[in-house]
């Protein structure tokens, strides 16, 4: 792979994305093999947002492929307290690890980080940017599950917040996809990512209602709406209504439906679905782990 | 273009930016960071009669001389903007803006929430598009009214 830094999903090709998720198919066939991979090296967690799912993958990661951790532990005890600029955070924390993964609020800041160091830096999402190895993980549960060419997926809920959401979106135009975008109007995806659809050749279809396109579909990406995203609480309840969904729901589907969530859910999928053939959700995110340490294995120079 | 035209002096030493797009001259002098509190001899002409433009305006502005990053930002918001850098009253170099593939510094991110409106040491930097321009950190597309981006 030809990229030091990950900071975003556009930088991707599919070369690149194929090498990221054949490596997790191999070590997820085999993880034994690659135990003690990256024996004694360390990757520096710098988490300035909560995670649970993100951090503990890149964890677990590193520590399947024979390293560890270094966690610059929660804000509130670090020296950004102390008004620190995150470029000289990242130059200072380089220093004591092979690679880093950065989780940052404000837009744009795995970008610039990678401009201050030389280690790997990988974007463990910025704000309502980019979410990259989120879309790497969906990637390969999407491929592992319906295949990634002639596919049809329809992509639910909040589209215009949600940054998983425009990096898989992205990422999807290097495949043979056809994309559906379900939401309600005030979420529609924003001008940005249309632009970026559009200049990658690729038509954007719009719904406002799943059962229009749900037959059709192979795999539903179901996003959570967020209730401060609507000026009070009873036009959240009327709008993230119509995009829960639940088994009675998927009986217009086709037998073999993939349904995914990056999760945390809260109601937009019915628990009545989990037990089902169509739930994925566990496993996407239990794929966040072969796919990290395939990355990792990848950046920290694992075809040698 | 004659001086009675443009109701104002030769200059010794400057710049004179003509063609700019009528009612662009306060954007143009924003972009060069001028408001006149440091004492820079400055002469504008607005909604002047042009062949070329119907109405243009015009900047002289004495002892500068752009900057490559000022000239790139000027082209988005005035492209048929000329410059013509004056010495000893002689105009010594001319040549029209010309669109630049990037922008860096003059220019503010809109969105609140992106890294270059933090306190960090970086400049801003924006790529331009057929129809507006994009930050390079957060992605945000800027199409109308560039000229209410610069930084103040």
């Amino acid at each position: 792979m030809r990229h030091d830094h990950i900071t975003s999903a556009k930088q991707l090709s599919r070369e690149d994305i194929e090498a990221v998720l054949d490596r997790a198919s191999e070590i997820a066939a085999d993880p034994a093999a690659y135990a003690d991979r990256h024996e004694g090296a360390l990757l520096g967690l710098m988490f300035f947002e909560p995670s649970t799912r993100t951090k503990m993958s890149f964890s677990a990661a590193i520590k399947r492929l024979g390293g560890d951790i270094v966690d610059m532990g929660p804000v509130d005890s670090s020296s950004v307290q102390k008004g620190e600029s995150l470029a000289d955070t990242v130059r200072v924390v380089e220093g004591y690890a092979d690679a880093l993964v950065l989780r940052h609020p404000s837009e744009g800041s795995a970008q610039m980080a990678s401009e201050f160091v030389d280690v790997p830096l990988i974007n463990g999402g910025d704000g309502a940017g980019q979410h990259p190895t989120q879309t790497l993980l969906d990637l390969y549960t999407i491929r592992e599950n319906a295949g990634l060419d002639d596919l049809t997926i329809g992509i639910m809920g909040d589209l215009k917040y949600g940054r998983t959401v425009h990096s898989l979106a992205y990422a999807l135009t290097n495949f043979e996809t056809r994309q559906h975008f379900i939401s309600p109007e005030s979420l529609k995806l924003p001008r940005n990512v249309r632009y970026d659809l559009h200049e990658q050749g690729s038509s954007i279809k719009e719904h406002t209602e799943l059962a229009e396109i749900l037959p059709s579909l192979d795999v539903l990406y179901v996003t959570r709406i967020q209730k401060e995203r609507f000026p009070d609480e009873s036009e959240y309840r009327e709008v993230a209504g119509e995009y829960q969904i639940d088994a009675e729901t998927l009986e217009a589907a086709q037998d073999s439906l993939t349904v995914m969530h990056p999760l945390p859910r809260v109601d937009e999928i019915a628990h009545d679905i989990d037990e089902t053939e169509y739930a994925t959700y566990f496993e996407q995110a239990h794929n966040g782990v072969p796919v990290r340490m395939a990355l990792l294995d990848l950046l920290l120079g694992g075809e040698q | 273009m004659t001086d009675q035209q443009l109701r104002v002096s030769k200059i010794e030493n400057g710049t004179v930016i003509d063609h700019i797009t009528g009612g662009q001259a306060l954007n143009v002098l924003a972009i060069l960071d001028i408001d006149g509190s440091r004492g820079e001899t400055v002469s504008i002409g607005m909604n002047v009669p042009s062949d070329r433009l119907g109405r243009k305006d015009v900047v002289k502005v004495e002892d500068r001389e752009l900057s490559q990053s000022e000239l790139d930002v000027l082209s988005l918001i005035a492209p048929a903007a000329t410059i013509n850098i004056i010495r000893g009253y002689d105009v010594v170099e001319k040549h029209r803006v010309e669109r630049p593939d990037s922008v860096t510094g003059v220019l503010d991110c809109p969105n609140a929430h992106c890294i270059t409106n933090e306190n960090e040491p970086i400049h801003s930097q924006f790529d331009v598009l057929e129809d507006g321009i994009r930050c390079v950190y957060c992605d945000s597309i800027i199409r109308e009214q560039i000229a209410d981006h610069i930084k103040v």
